[in-house]
């Protein structure tokens, strides 16, 4: 077992098992730590197909800027166990229905998945250095990265006609 | 049977590696406690701590077994875990920058060539960008946590102001990448060694720099995040003995570690001053000149952490819709023109004036 694998394995069990935890703990403040910690470890995954710039993106935007919102909102809303009002039976019961169709569609989905031909590259490839990745977004893909950012300006100019409504 | 294909030198290296400059970074960060006492009393007109040891020399050993000693206090009504994490995030966050700051060029031990730098990636930039943005969580989870409405103010105010630092700490180092056109700072040490140190390139972009990095250290003027006379004492109220010790702690290592980047990216990092570090590291052997360049790091380092400290005592404290005003009206505006202007320069430089 090189070194790689033992991360990836690593890796997997940590993303998983915070990826569970998220759902599964009581209390919302852990919920979101630990989708901070399920970000970590794609990070690192992110990290093993050497696409540096995608890992460290995913995690100063993700984990940096967006969760300290979500806990923001959280921690100045103040969920308690006691005080938050008891699901409605038949709600779990849809929940667990649409879930169940969602696992359906991806056991599909992945069955014909071709897995034996597209192994994914561990420590090769270097699309996902900087250098590269700003080569190809301004040279091949230019007018969809600059058409995107037309996007997060009309976003930023919704959110302050927002915050200008009192 | 598994075989474990690991390089055991290389871990070792790296681990020897990681320990020294943390012990280092541990150090400096303890006698910074110290200083900031003597350099407060001298601004002061007064002497400063002078008991423990010849000059008070002893004393940050003296407020250590202080703090270790005290009763170490968690509120009942608190969340017990969280308030547990909160100072461990905060110190581990501030420690992880040093992975990437290139502290001296090689050293050469039995053969074996070793960089002094833990990790040389090449999106150090970018990382210490997250490492940063991390900081928050220290703040705001121990803040949350204690249960107590001030230290959640507090713990608010900290968390908003570091973010809105963030941005114009971002560009104003945009501006600096497109002139050296590397993320990887030992890069960027390397150019600024050959030719003229970042500084007199940007002199704007590192003002505005400096002025984020206090504010992400939460340092005066921008300390509000502890401001006693509006909150009580601040996000670690409720914490006692080691637990707001190593709150305490982390904004002194977080100060050692701002001012080693400020020196690295815009002044030269380990390179000596006006002389040649490569024809002087044939006369003296790279060994040597490995020593010296950490020394002459070591000494702007010095000069950084001084100068946080002489603002500290000389500057008060800024209200808080001043603080988010200079932040979003005055030093974004003026990172964004700093960085069209540079935009401009590098543009010209490379294509020839073009009317």
């Amino acid at each position: 077992m090189s070194i790689t694998q033992i991360l990836f394995w690593f890796l997997t069990v940590m993303a998983i098992g915070s990826a569970l935890m998220v759902i599964t703990s009581r209390n919302p403040v852990y919920s979101v730590l630990f989708l901070i910690a399920t970000f970590f470890a794609i990070s690192g995954h992110y990290i093993l197909l050497n696409a540096q710039f995608l890992a460290i993106v995913n995690l100063i935007v993700y984990a940096g800027a967006i969760m300290v919102l979500f806990l923001f909102v959280i921690m100045l809303m103040n969920l308690n166990t006691e005080t938050e009002p008891q699901k409605n039976k038949w709600l779990k019961f849809a929940g667990t229905i649409a879930g169940g169709c969602l696992l359906l569609v991806m056991v599909a989905a992945l069955r014909d998945a071709d897995t034996k031909t597209t192994t994914a590259l561990m420590k090769e490839g270097d699309i996902g250095l900087v250098q590269n990745l700003g080569k190809t977004l301004f040279k091949e893909y230019v007018v969809p990265f600059e058409i995107s950012s037309v996007l997060f300006l009309s976003a930023m100019v919704g959110a302050v006609v927002l915050g200008k409504k009192d | 049977m598994i075989n474990l294909a690991i390089d055991l030198a290389f871990i070792l290296e790296k681990l020897v590696l990681i320990a020294v400059i943390i012990v280092i970074s541990l150090l400096v960060a303890l006698y910074t406690t110290f200083g900031e006492r003597k350099v407060a009393g001298y601004i002061q007109d007064r002497y400063g701590p002078n008991r423990a040891g010849p000059g008070g020399i002893f004393q940050p050993f003296a407020d250590g077994i202080k703090l270790f000693m005290k009763e170490d206090v968690i509120p009942s009504s608190s969340n017990r875990f969280l308030f547990i994490l909160g100072p461990g995030i905060a110190m581990t966050m501030a420690m992880l920058t040093s992975a990437v700051i290139p502290w001296g060029n090689e050293i050469t031990i039995a053969g074996r060539t070793i960089s002094l730098q833990i990790a040389d990636i090449n999106i150090g930039i970018l990382y210490v960008f997250g490492v940063v943005s991390m900081g928050v969580y220290g703040i705001m989870i121990g803040g949350w946590a204690s249960n107590n409405k001030f230290s959640l103010l507090a713990a608010l105010r900290g968390a908003s102001q570091m973010i809105s630092y963030e941005l114009a700490m971002g560009l104003s180092i945009i501006a600096l990448l497109m002139l050296t056109g590397s993320l990887s700072l030992k890069t960027i040490v390397d150019q600024q060694s050959t030719g003229w140190w970042n500084f007199f390139y940007q002199p704007l972009g590192f003002l505005i720099f400096l002025i984020c990095a206090f504010a992400e250290c939460n340092r005066t003027p921008f300390d509000l995040p502890e401001a006693e006379s509006e909150l009580n004492q601040g996000y670690h109220q409720e914490y006692s003995s080691m637990k707001l010790g190593f709150y305490l702690f982390a904004e002194y290592v977080n100060m050692f570690i701002s001012s080693a980047l400020m020196s690295t990216l815009y002044f030269g990092g380990y390179d000596i001053p006006f002389v040649n570090d490569a024809s002087m590291g044939q006369s003296i052997g790279t060994n040597w000149l490995a020593v010296l360049q950490a020394v002459s790091l070591f000494a702007k380092v010095g000069f950084f952490l001084f100068f946080f400290m002489w603002v500290r005592w000389t500057i008060p404290r800024f209200r808080y819709d001043q603080l988010m005003k200079l932040g979003w009206k005055g030093l974004i505006p003026l990172a964004l023109f700093n960085m069209v202007i540079t935009g401009l320069i590098v543009l010209i430089k490379e294509n020839g004036w073009p009317f």
